[in-house]
């Protein structure tokens, strides 16, 4: 139990995909302009992660490792979460049109998210038991929407300020992100000295 | 591509006019993350210019068999198949490069330039011409990495490739995510301030330079957003 609760605040706080791992960094910087669009768009990367994660692991430890073909993982991961994000489109539209009507638009966006390829990627890399890996996946996915909703806010502030005209636009943006980022850091150690 | 170019001048396009990282501002995750190092940005830099001129080419010769459809597919398991070369090539020859690049190695196949420049380029543009697009894009690629790897090296350790040149406290802060959301946007900053008026047109993030936008569509009327 302890090390759950371990791996998933590390991965929210410590380890956070965005502002530490810089994964994702495009919808990140792209998505954060409004509060909403945020949120949704974290909803959908962190659905998907979760999913791929549960389609991937097994996967990888039931087909790829007992006939040596490990070296395959990343080319069939991409099209195993290529085939989820249609999937889960398609179900989400006939099934649950509400959900689609506010998930859908980042849906297709998602397929080719770094985020979600890196942490499948990851969590065979660190080998992480079945239950890990999902754990691992939602913390992932949750540290994203914080890093956005956080984000937003930042950028909603920044919207009204004057810049000068060579840093207006995306460099003033990743300097802010810089910002966000160093507050970030002050929670390596933390997780250690609470849970530990 | 709306005339007929010389082929120099789609060569140096992806190096200066529209340098994928610094005024396409594709591909950020790779260039935050191994430019810590100089070293390691070249080592990044070269992996993704030969898996890009690749999957240009392959690309350019599929153009008229791939259904439209599911071209986008298509292209990723091109850009898959390639990126486990490069990945095997490189675990097998330069360890030390394949351990500092870790999991952005095998992540080159989200990079949004590699599917950018297929959806952008070669699938509308013959063999050649393809193929000095995907050279030139990954040689942009490769200088801007090497930049921001001299940058945050010189600052971040006090060295560069390597070598020693002061002996200053280095501020490790450069070497960590802070430092590199700065040097970037700093970067990006200062190539605004060098090319002001000179017809470079700024993109905003965006779908304009996002490889899915063609497929997505919708997101568009949303808000846009790129994906790496």
């Amino acid at each position: 139990m302890k090390e759950i609760v371990i791996i998933l605040f590390s991965a929210i706080l410590v380890n956070n995909f965005v502002l530490s791992k810089f994964l994702g960094i495009c919808p990140f910087l792209g998505v954060s302009k409004k509060l909403d669009s945020a949120v949704g768009m974290s909803i959908a990367v962190t659905f998907v992660m979760v999913m791929a994660t549960a389609a991937t692991w097994p996967v990888y430890y039931f087909i790829l490792v007992p006939n040596n073909l490990t070296y395959l993982n990343t080319i069939l991961f991409i099209l195993i979460i290529a085939a989820l994000v249609q999937l889960v489109e398609i179900i989400l539209k006939k099934y649950i049109p509400s959900l689609h009507r506010a998930l859908g638009v980042y849906l297709p966006l998602i397929t080719t998210n770094c985020a979600v390829l890196g942490v499948t990627l990851l969590n065979i890399e660190e080998s992480y038991r079945f239950v890990h890996a999902i754990i691992n996946a939602t913390g992932a996915g949750l540290g994203f929407m914080l890093a956005m909703v956080l984000f937003a806010g930042v950028r909603s502030k920044m919207a009204n300020a004057v810049i000068t005209k060579s840093f207006d636009g995306i460099p003033i943006t990743l300097i802010a992100a810089s910002i966000v980022s160093l507050a970030f850091m002050g929670f390596s150690g933390v997780i250690e000295g609470i849970f530990g | 591509m709306e005339q007929k170019k010389s082929k120099l001048s789609i060569l140096t396009n992806g190096i200066i006019k529209e340098n994928p990282t610094l005024v396409l501002v594709l591909g950020t995750c790779p260039t935050l993350a191994v430019s810590t190092m100089a070293i390691n940005g070249i080592g990044m830099g070269i992996a993704a210019t030969v898996v890009l001129v690749f999957s240009n080419i392959l690309i350019s010769l599929l153009k008229n068999i791939i259904p439209e459809k599911v071209r986008i597919p298509c292209y990723i398991v091109v850009i898959a198949g390639l990126v486990t070369v490069v990945q095997l090539f490189v675990q097998a020859y330069f360890q030390s490069i394949y351990e500092a690049l870790g999991i952005f190695l095998p992540l080159i196949v989200v990079n949004c330039i590699i599917l950018g420049r297929a959806e952008m380029f070669a699938n509308k543009n013959s063999v050649i011409d393809s193929a000095l697009d995907g050279l030139g894009m990954g040689l942009g690629f490769t200088l801007a990495v090497t930049f921001i790897g001299c940058i945050r090296e010189f600052l971040g350790s006090g060295s560069v490739f390597g070598v020693q040149i002061h002996n200053i406290d280095p501020m490790s802060i450069f070497l960590l995510a802070p430092g590199g959301f700065f040097v970037f946007g700093s970067t990006i900053a200062l190539v605004n301030r060098l090319t002001k008026g000179k017809g470079v047109k700024r993109k905003s993030f965006g779908c304009e330079g996002c490889p899915a936008a063609a497929a997505c569509g919708h997101a568009q009327k949303a808000e846009g957003g790129c994906n790496a």
